[in-house]
């Protein structure tokens, strides 16, 4: 297999960021495929940049009814600042960094040591519990938000980090992601420290764990991205402004700054920053960890 | 950005993990040859030890509410604690009565039925296009896959100004090349389309992502094979590169379906459900009925009516996964 890539030294093994070629000349054909494939990423990245420019416009400007990309009166930062002073974008920033960081720790703590037990310890029921756990893999989130909401309030939880954080650390698919990467982890491994009496946990957390560090990183990606941007359920639990996350601040946002454009695709931008950079620093193990888990994505 | 699986679809993510035999997914624990009775209480402990935390956290998040909505669906239990005695079925009868309900339900499907094909198709085109092995690789990967780190709410502000009828981008370059201007949000036969078309810029990546692993998965000894046969690139795609594909076409086309039919962000987002109802799905009409009409209990009904739904979906992708992998 020849695997060479443009870019960057060719990773291990098959990886999602691998490049297979097959070996092929420069012709006409590559050459459309190019232009096909670049027509494709200029309209994908349109609205990014309409919002830069947008975001970088006097108010003004952006609500001039000649479109521009070069505004009249000069780019400016106001609108970011403008943004920044309010706030909000940092505080709901902040607000959903620790939330969906809590998420994602917790998430990957229960599901590793249930995914453990499903994969190597024969105890009594482990058969009725792991279809109970396929079937759940089936539930919409939107069915619960009724009841949900309901257990919240009774639990004195809306309003709080609480309400956001608990209902979204049950992940069925990923507990069967890491189960089945367990599974092809050789038993010869654990078996002399079973000969040597060492407890489950330590196996788990010695042998195990240290192992499973790719899966691990796909299932805390997959994890991390979904309680980041999830929309529905934060948006009903909270109303208390200092506790919002960044999809919900927005939301709340459209509305009160209706037409001020610049500051619309500001705030849009600042919000999309964080994970964008994120991205451009680990675009590898993300791209390799939605390949890993992206089928059995819930 | 969700999507769902059954067991048979976790299951096929097995080609994942590199260099791996397959193994049977329900292994016996290490050589069961003598299972004292001492051993066995303690892999009871062990067992029940290792997934209590997950569990305490599924039946008190998952389980209960699920339970708990299916009996507040039959009760006229409200946000204003109007009515909690049970009254059987009569929110079901109610919401299989009620036009909204099937209008909501049909825009749903509607939406599933426009959005499935171009996010599948789109997404085996761009997948096909970078596997061909064009330069700046990471290029390409960021473009097609960097809108699906964003949330909802971003890719509704930037299609809202994009599609702002007087002041927006889209129609003011169909001006300059000559065509009408259209009221993407606010024409009840376009919106829809609109938010289509939001969608796929926002989520196709993904799609996009798992096309692209797949086919990177398929040996190279084929492609030689064909090329020696003097097989040129459109054909070795369809004879050998989309035959291929085809268990991941299935599965992604499967897991689109189920995410569209959870729609509700960029639509509450962008139109409200508007103009006159017709980009209302049935998720914002369960939202709408609990959170602004109090109804929990017709709320919960309607919530039941959708998971029905869901389950009749899943059913059938089960079926279809199992045949395929029979």
């Amino acid at each position: 297999m020849a695997t060479h890539t443009l870019t960057r030294p060719a990773p291990r093994s098959t990886s999602a960021a691998q490049l297979r070629q097959p070996r092929k000349k420069m012709t006409v054909g590559r050459a459309a495929v190019l232009a096909v494939a670049a027509i494709l990423a200029v309209l994908w990245i349109v609205p990014f940049a309409w919002a830069t420019v947008t975001a970088f416009k006097s108010e003004t400007d952006a609500a001039a009814p000649k479109v521009s990309w070069i505004p009249p009166s000069g780019f400016t930062a106001d609108a970011f600042i403008k943004v920044f002073q309010d706030g909000n974008i940092p505080l709901w920033t902040w607000n959903s960094l620790y939330t969906s960081a809590a998420i994602t720790v917790i998430t990957l703590a229960i599901s590793a040591l249930v995914a453990y037990a499903l994969s190597r310890i024969d105890f009594r029921g482990k058969k009725v519990l792991m279809t109970v756990i396929i079937a759940s893999i089936i539930i919409p989130p939107p069915v619960l938000i009724i009841p949900l909401f309901y257990q919240m309030v009774a639990l004195h939880m809306i309003d709080t980090s609480w309400a956001i954080i608990l209902p979204q650390v049950i992940h069925p698919a990923m507990v069967f992601v890491l189960k089945k990467f367990f599974d092809q982890i050789p038993r010869e491994l654990e078996e002399a420290a079973v000969m040597d009496g060492a407890s489950r946990m330590r196996i788990f957390t010695q042998i195990i764990l240290p192992l499973s560090r790719p899966i691990l990183a796909a299932v805390a990606i997959f994890v991390f991205i979904s309680a980041w941007n999830n929309f529905l359920w934060p948006f009903i639990s909270t109303n208390d402004g200092s506790i919002l996350t960044l999809p919900v601040g927005l939301q709340t946002i459209k509305s009160a700054y209706g037409i001020q454009y610049a500051q619309n695709m500001a705030s849009a931008l600042l919000a999309a920053l964080p994970l964008i950079l994120v991205f451009l620093f680990f675009q590898r193990q993300i791209i390799k960890g939605v390949a890993t888990t992206g089928l059995a994505g819930t | 950005m969700s999507s769902l699986a059954t067991s048979q679809g976790a299951e096929q993510t097995a080609q994942s993990m590199p260099g791996q035999p397959r193994r049977n997914p329900f292994p016996n624990s290490a050589s069961g040859s003598e299972t004292s009775s001492p051993r066995r209480t303690r892999d009871n402990v062990n067992g029940w030890g290792f997934a209590a935390p997950f569990l305490a956290f599924f039946l008190v998040f998952l389980v209960w509410p699920l339970l708990y909505g299916l009996y507040m669906s039959l009760t006229g239990k409200s946000l204003t604690g109007a009515n909690d005695s049970l009254i059987g079925l009569a929110n079901y009868a109610e919401a299989l009565a009620d036009a909204d309900m099937w209008h909501s339900l049909g825009n749903t499907l509607y939406f599933t039925v426009i959005s499935t094909v171009p996010l599948v198709l789109v997404a085996l085109a761009m997948a096909a296009l970078v596997n061909v092995g064009l330069p700046a690789q990471w290029l390409w990967r960021l473009s097609y896959f960097a809108p699906y780190l964003l949330a909802s709410t971003v890719v509704s502000l930037f299609f809202s100004w994009m599609y702002n009828p007087q002041l927006g981008l889209i129609n003011d370059s169909l001006a300059k090349i000559g065509l009408p201007k259209v009221a993407w949000l606010n024409d009840p036969n376009v919106a829809m389309w609109s938010i289509v078309i939001a969608t796929l810029w926002w989520t196709v990546g993904f799609n996009f992502l798992l096309y692209l692993a797949a086919m990177q998965n398929i040996p190279a000894q084929h492609y030689e094979a064909a090329s020696l046969d003097g097989a040129g690139a459109w054909r070795q795609f369809f004879s050998i590169t989309l035959p291929q594909l085809t268990p991941t076409t299935v599965m992604i086309a499967l897991l689109q379906i189920l995410a569209s039919l959870k729609i509700f962000d960029q639509v509450y987002q962008m139109t409200a459900g508007g103009p006159a109802g017709s980009t209302r799905p049935v998720v914002q009409y369960i939202f709408e009925t609990g959170f602004t009409g109090y109804r929990l209990g017709y709320s919960a009904a309607i919530s039941y009516i959708f998971f029905g739904l869901i389950v009749a979906v899943s059913a059938m992708q089960f079926f279809i996964t199992r045949r395929r992998s029979a």
